[in-house]
This record gives C-alpha cells, structure tokens and sequence, in this order.
C-alpha cells in the first residue's frame, strides 16, 4: 500500500472553466517557438539563424556554460523569425512546419544495457534533457550531478487544473518505459505523487517506483509540497523533478529513437467557449487552436501554464515548454467603485470577510485586477495558512529582501522554489511580488554558490 | 460627468509636474478610496484574492462599532447616574448626550493622525497606508471621556510620528499606535488619565454631582481595596460602569471578538492565551491572599477596567503582535500574566493592561526569535541525521 500523507494548510481556488474530458487532436499549427525564459538557469547560445532548415530534434540553443545541454525544435520546418527584447534579450525562436514532420534519429538501443553515463549522453544529445528540472533552486539540471532521488507529480491540483491521467492515456506504455529510464538516472528511488481522492490508475500500475498518495487542498499536487512531505532537501541534496507528459517524451525516445513532444493540454477559464483537451505538439502557438474562440465582447488575458504561477502570453504567443494548460481569464483593467466595501457575492476570497464561504460549491469568473494597491507586510500569519512547509515564509521572505545568504540558507531557500509561494501571493492582502522575491533570492543563492 | 471621469480629469493635475504634485499621495488615498485602482497583473499569480488591507481595516472597524456604540451610550448613562438624573433621561438623551462627547475625540483622533500620515507618505512617495483606519478608532475607545481634545490630538502625533512613521509605516512599527498615544497621555499628563474624576463627562468641573457619588473605576475601587464596594459581575460584564470609552462593556467586547475571530482577522490564539495567562495569575494570587484584592475571583480581572479590549483589540495586532503561531500562545499568555501583576502590585496606577501589552510588544521579536530558531535546528538535525 502507498503511504498517504495529509495536508491542512493550502486554498482550493474554485474557478469557472474545467476542461471537459474531451481530446480533440490540433492540426499542425502556424508556428511553433522555444522561449529561453522558460528554462531557469540557461544562459541562451543561439545555433540557428533566419532561414536555416531544423528538423525535429535539431537543436537550435545551447547553454553558454554547459554547452553539452542543448533545447532542440519541437518540429520540421524552417526557423522564421528570431525575437529579442531590450538589450537584445533572447525571447523567442519561431519555427515555421513543414506538411512533411522529419525526425533527428539517434541509435538507443537496449536501455538496460547502457551506463549511466552513455545514456546521459544520448538524453543531452536528443534534447530530452531540459525536461530534469534540479532542486534547490528550480533550474535546469546538471547533467555532473547524480540526484538523491526524481520526484514526479501525478496530479495537479492548481485552479482549473488538467487530469494527468487525461494527458497521458494512451501513451502508458511510453511513460512506463520513460520511468526505467530515470530509474537509471538516480541512486535513489523514482517517487510517483498521486491524489488520495480519487484514483490514478495509470501511474499507480508503474513498476519499481515508489507511489505516494497525497491528501489535502492545493498545493498538495506540487512536487514541492510532496517533496517536503516524503523526503525535504537538506543542504547539500539534489533532487530532479520532471513532468509525467515529459516522460512519455523520454520513454517515446528510449523507443523509438526520436524527439516527439506531442502533448496533451488543456484550454480552460471562463472565456474559454467550450473547455477542453487538445493533442498538440510542444511549443505551439495558440493562434487559432481553440474551437468556438474565446469571449469576444471583454478583454481577456492567455495564461500559459498554471493560473498561479504561468506566463501570460499574447493571443498568438506560444505554449510554454514545461506547461500543460492554457487559461484564458478576463483581464481586470477597471477600476471598481467602493470594490473594497461591498459585500462582493461573486469574488472569490480565503478571507472570510467576503461571503466566499457562504458558498461552498461556487464556482467563480475572477479577473486579473490585483483588488487593492502593494504594502508593507501587514496581516503576518496569512501566508501560514496556505503555505503548507515547515518554513515560516514571511522570514524567509524578508531575509531575501534583505539579502541575506546565511539567513535564507538557515530558513529553508534550498526546499522552495516560485510556485511554491504562489498561494501566499495570491491570498496576500498586502499584494506584494512573492514569487519574484522568491525568484531574486534563489538567483542570489545560485551566484553565492558557484 | 461621473464621478470617474471627474477623477480622470483632474488627475494629472496631482501627477509628476502637475499643479498640485505636491498632493499626489492624498489624491490616491482619496481616489483609491472611492475606486479599486484598475492595476493588472503581469508575472506571478495572475489572480489575486479580492482581499485588500481596506477591506480587513474595515472588518476592524466593524468589530469595534459594539464597543463604540455602547461607549457613547455608557457615556450618557454615567454623566445622568452622577447628577442623579437617571430616571428622567431617555435612552436616546443618554446615547445623543455621549455622542456629542465622543465624536469630537474620534474626529481629532481621525482627522490628527490622517493629517500625518498623510503627509508622511508624500515625503516617502508612497500610497497612504491603511493601518491608522484602525489606530483612529481604538485611540478614542482607549480615552477618558473628559480627556482634553488637545492633548488626545498631541498623543495621536507623537504615536503615530515616534510609534510608526519613524520605523518606516504600517508593517514596521514595533509598537501598537493606539496603545503608545494612552500611555503618551498617560506618562504627559497622568493627571487627566487617572484618578476618580475623568472616567465620566463633567465630574471634572465637578457641578451638580450627586451626594456622596464617587467616580472611580472598578480597578481603583479593587485597588483600595474596599472588594466590598465593587459593582456587581454583570454590571461589570454589561459595562454599566466608568472607564474609558469602550473598554467597560466585556460584552460589546466580545461580539467584536466573534467577529474578528470568525474572518481570521484577529486571532484566536493570541486572545484566548491572554485569558488563559490572566486567570493563571489571577490564580496564583488566590492562592497567596494576602490582601482582599488578590482574593477576588479571577475572571473579575476580565471585566474590570481594559483587560477583554486589550485581549481582543489590541494584543491580536499582527504588526506588533508574535507572528508565529507557537509564540503566539506564550506572548498572549505573557501578556494577560503580567497585566494582572502590574495591577495588583503597581502602587501608581490601578491599570495594568497597557503597560503589559507595551512590554510584550517589545518581547515579541524575542519571542518569535526562539522559535524560529527551533525551526532552524530541526532542519539542521534533519540534514544532520540524513548525513
């Protein structure tokens, strides 16, 4: 039997928009890009330029300090457009398909019989490695290092969040192969997250790996949460953690020899017209992905990845690498009249000084308006309640603001990373930048690391 | 024109380079106030709770209008039980005729502290914070009646000049606002905040008292020891008795305190250990007994003079207040122990609950020092043991 482990503090957040348990397959989209902003702790080298011809599984960037790491394109065609920013930022690689989708073919062989070594080779070689994200830290894993153990969440339990059993049904022989493969990447164990509340039966029928079940509101389905319940990272440890859609990519490789980074995502909010799956291959834009559109008669905001903690993009930016939905919510650009005073029947809130709790079952259309303007930290113990560590983060919080190493170091940094705080952002009343503080202060322990 | 295009018109005038630049913090308190500002997300969490500080001040405010409302009851009830006019006064002349004495002080409190603040976030350029929405109510409910309007209008500056704006605003102050403007007026001017003459309106003057009417409060009244003299518990827990504006009624009190306790605001913690470090006190002197006042029961400390207000208002504040939830249980406890302590064994001054919660506050970051420190140690151990 697994073990089942139960949190108290953390917020179901109960939004408008749950994708229905339909998978529609989405033909070859316009364009296809990689964002080197999804890739924490890469420095971007480009490989390609305007005009070159990349196959799937070409690569196109490389880490400037560990060059063997490379992000490869998810598709055939050819690189259109190179987007940078102010000071000539880095912000996008824009691949055009072609109608014939060619492969890079790499010889794998039998999995069982490669060493450590050889298959870390071939994983950085195909560019599967940008999937191993490393704790502490929340970066790019270091392909020198061997971690104590690969956590991966079977769940999700972020507002209006997709079913992972969804996303990977179909591919159950991949995934299973995809985990021999990390099994072999790890001195210790593989440690599957599953829901206690309802059943997962594809990730609990995998072998050699150790499931745990966990109970409780969100963030109970974030690897942190559950690496803090099963196993917290001390000083010194490291630990990867991967997402169970990148393992099917792993395990497809392991077989077939090639990079395929079809995914499954879903497209959910309340200005979403009709909730649902779509079978998409990394990376894609979302220009015109979604059937029946969006509302048409409001502003709205595309969020790739979580609500709490994604990226928004524009209407035809691009799916993130890492991220399994795309939210669409209304934007929150008025200002409301005495906002703060009235009784608010349709805003969510943890405080109970909105009549949120009077409803139990609602669900709500909330915006992106921050409702009040940033403060000092005031209400100290309300980040406590949703922030289910043995941290105290507001602490944590002002020993970074402080900059100060050994205080962060002593108070828990090397357990957290951004998503981890994104609750205490959103229930803040003070609407302070957790997440970017939280962000500021692992850079600044990287740089005093290395 | 809408009120909201009026706003947009005038606007710029307050912006950098405007006319009125000089007033651009005021405009904002006062546009904010009447409009949730339409900022939007852009990184992060890309939805924030509708919960802002406005909105739990608000809370605060509401869960001291019971105290208010009584207190300016209570006002009228006393000043007519003093001429000996209680039976011909109607409860509406009782409430105007507190009211009337009330409101000035809520007004000077307001419009003082406002005013600094105010002009504290210009000079920082910084929005105008919402603490003092709360520190403006609780100053008054904290004050003898007859307190002059002058001296409550210097005690609010100095709080919240010395309290506050020093260490940087709300959030960083050490000590509570309201509780630093009573003892301000307390150490100034000890003669306008104690004694048997300032708890009800125009004892002071001293015209038309009753024959043999004493105005002392049930603390002085213990402190003499004459337990004999004492009102009753209910009337005590009622709050049919002098004091300051809002602390006499335990019960007006303790609807606040559902209230607080009910949206989080306040906590729980904090309020029920500072009972419990009250009664354990209380206790102890019981068993001592060596004069009247540490015999009487325990629980008579929660209704006499501020001990349930302070418990419920003042102790629970989160900026000056243990913000760990372990520390919270031994600050609250500190605080109802030693207030009970002051006031039995303070010579001076029957009160005890201000200075408690006073010295606590300072013991507070010490507090939560330890136990945040016992976090660190387990981590370590655990990094320890795993090695």
């Amino acid at each position: 039997m697994s073990k089942i482990y139960r949190i108290t503090k953390g917020l179901d957040i109960r939004l408008v928009g749950k994708a229905e348990t339909v998978v529609t397959k989405a033909p070859l989209a316009e364009a296809y890009a990689l964002k080197p902003a999804d890739f924490q702790g890469l420095v971007p080298k480009l490989l390609v330029k305007v005009g070159d011809k990349v196959k799937a599984g070409t690569p196109v960037i490389f880490d400037k300090y560990n060059p063997s790491i490379v992000v490869v394109s998810p598709v055939s065609g050819e690189v259109t457009a190179i987007n940078r920013g102010e000071r000539r930022l880095l912000l996008e690689v824009v691949i055009t398909p072609d109608q014939e989708q060619q492969h890079e073919t790499h010889e794998v062989g039998e999995i069982e019989s490669l060493s450590r070594e050889e298959l870390v080779a071939k994983l950085l070689a195909s560019g599967c490695w940008p999937f191993f994200k490393q704790r502490p830290y929340g970066v790019l894993a270091n392909p020198s290092n061997t971690p104590k153990a690969i956590f991966i969440s079977c769940f999700d339990t972020s507002p209006l969040a997709p079913d992972f059993e969804t996303l990977v049904r179909g591919d159950e022989e991949s995934f299973y192969k995809g985990v021999e493969v990390l099994k072999k990447l790890t001195d210790g164990m593989v440690h599957l997250g599953v829901s206690a509340k309802f059943a997962s039966p594809i990730f609990e029928k995998t072998k050699g790996v150790t499931v745990s079940k966990f109970d409780g509101p969100h963030p109970a389905g974030n690897v942190g949460t559950q690496i803090s319940l099963v196993s917290p990272i001390n000083k010194g440890d490291i630990v990867w953690t991967i997402d169970p859609q990148h393992v099917v990519s792993i395990g497809r490789f392991a077989q077939t020899g090639t990079y395929d980074v079809q995914k499954t995502i879903a497209a959910v909010g309340s200005e979403v017209k009709k909730p649902r799956y779509y079978k998409i291959i990394q990376g894609a834009t979302i220009k015109n992905l979604l059937e029946g559109g969006t509302s048409t008669d409001k502003k709205v905001r595309f969020v790739s990845g979580s609500i709490l903690s994604g990226t928004k993009i524009s209407a035809e930016g691009f799916i993130g690498f890492y991220d399994n939905m795309l939210a669409v919510i209304p934007e929150g650009d008025v200002s409301e009249f005495f906002g703060w005073a009235l009784p608010g029947l349709d805003k969510f809130s943890f405080s109970k000084s909105f009549l949120t709790w009077l409803m139990p079952n609602k669900e709500y259309v909330v915006n992106t308006n921050y409702h009040g303007g940033e403060r000092a930290f005031v209400m100290s113990d309300v980040y406590n309640k949703v922030f289910p560590f043995d941290i105290y983060p507001v602490y944590l919080l002002k020993a970074i603001l402080a900059e100060d190493i050994d205080a962060m170091e002593k108070l828990g940094i090397y357990e957290v990373v951004e998503e981890d705080f994104a609750l205490c952002e959103f229930v803040d009343p003070s609407k302070i930048e957790i997440q970017a503080i939280v962000r500021k202060g692992l850079d600044l322990m990287i740089k005093e690391m290395s | 024109m809408s009120l909201r295009s009026y706003l947009d018109k005038i606007k710029p005038n307050f912006e950098k380079g405007g006319k009125f630049e000089k007033l651009q913090s005021t405009f904002d308190a006062f546009e904010t106030f009447l409009y949730v500002p339409k900022k939007v997300t852009t990184h992060g969490s890309q939805i924030r709770d509708a919960v802002d500080l406005k909105r739990i001040m608000s809370v605060v405010i509401i869960a001291l209008l019971p105290s208010l409302l009584f207190g300016m009851w209570n006002v009228g009830y006393q000043h007519a039980r003093s001429i000996g006019e209680l039976d011909v006064w109607n409860f509406w002349q009782l409430f105007g005729f507190g009211a009337l004495k009330v409101m000035p002080i809520v007004v000077v409190s307001y419009g003082v502290g406002l005013g600094v603040e105010f002009i504290a976030a210009q000079m920082r350029g910084h929005e105008v914070n919402e603490g003092f929405l709360v520190s403006g109510m609780l100053i008054p409910l904290i004050m003898p009646v007859d307190a002059p309007l002058w001296m409550v209008a210097i005690s609010t500056a100095f709080a919240v000049i010395f309290g506050k704006e020093v260490f940087g605003g709300t959030g960083m102050n050490i000590f509570n606002p309201a509780l630093l403007a009573r003892a301000f007026m307390f150490f100034a001017y000890p003669s306008k905040i104690s004694g048997d003459f300032v708890w009800i309106a125009g004892l002071t003057d001293g015209k038309g008292i009753v024959d043999g009417f004493s105005g002392a409060t049930p603390l002085a009244v213990a402190k003499s020891n004459l337990v004999e003299k004492l009102p009753s518990a209910y009337d005590m827990f009622m709050g049919f008795i002098p004091g300051s504006i809002g602390e006499t009624s335990t019960l007006a009190i303790l609807i606040g305190a559902a209230i607080l306790i009910f949206t989080g605001v306040g906590s729980w913690k904090i309020m029920v250990s500072v009972f419990a470090g009250g009664a354990a006190m209380g206790w102890i002197f019981n068993l001592i007994g060596i004069n009247p006042y540490m015999e009487l029961p325990f629980y008579y400390h929660f209704i006499m003079g501020g001990f349930a207000f302070g418990a419920i208002f003042m102790a629970t504040d989160p900026v000056t207040g243990a913000q760990t939830e372990v520390g919270k249980w031994i600050y609250g406890f500190l605080i109802g122990f030693m207030a009970v302590l002051i006031r039995v064994f303070n010579p001076a001054y029957p009160e005890g609950m201000m200075l408690s919660i006073l010295l606590l506050n300072t013991f507070a970051p010490l507090i939560d020092h330890f136990v945040v420190e016992s976090n660190i140690k387990r981590r370590l151990k655990r990094a320890k043991a795993r090695a």
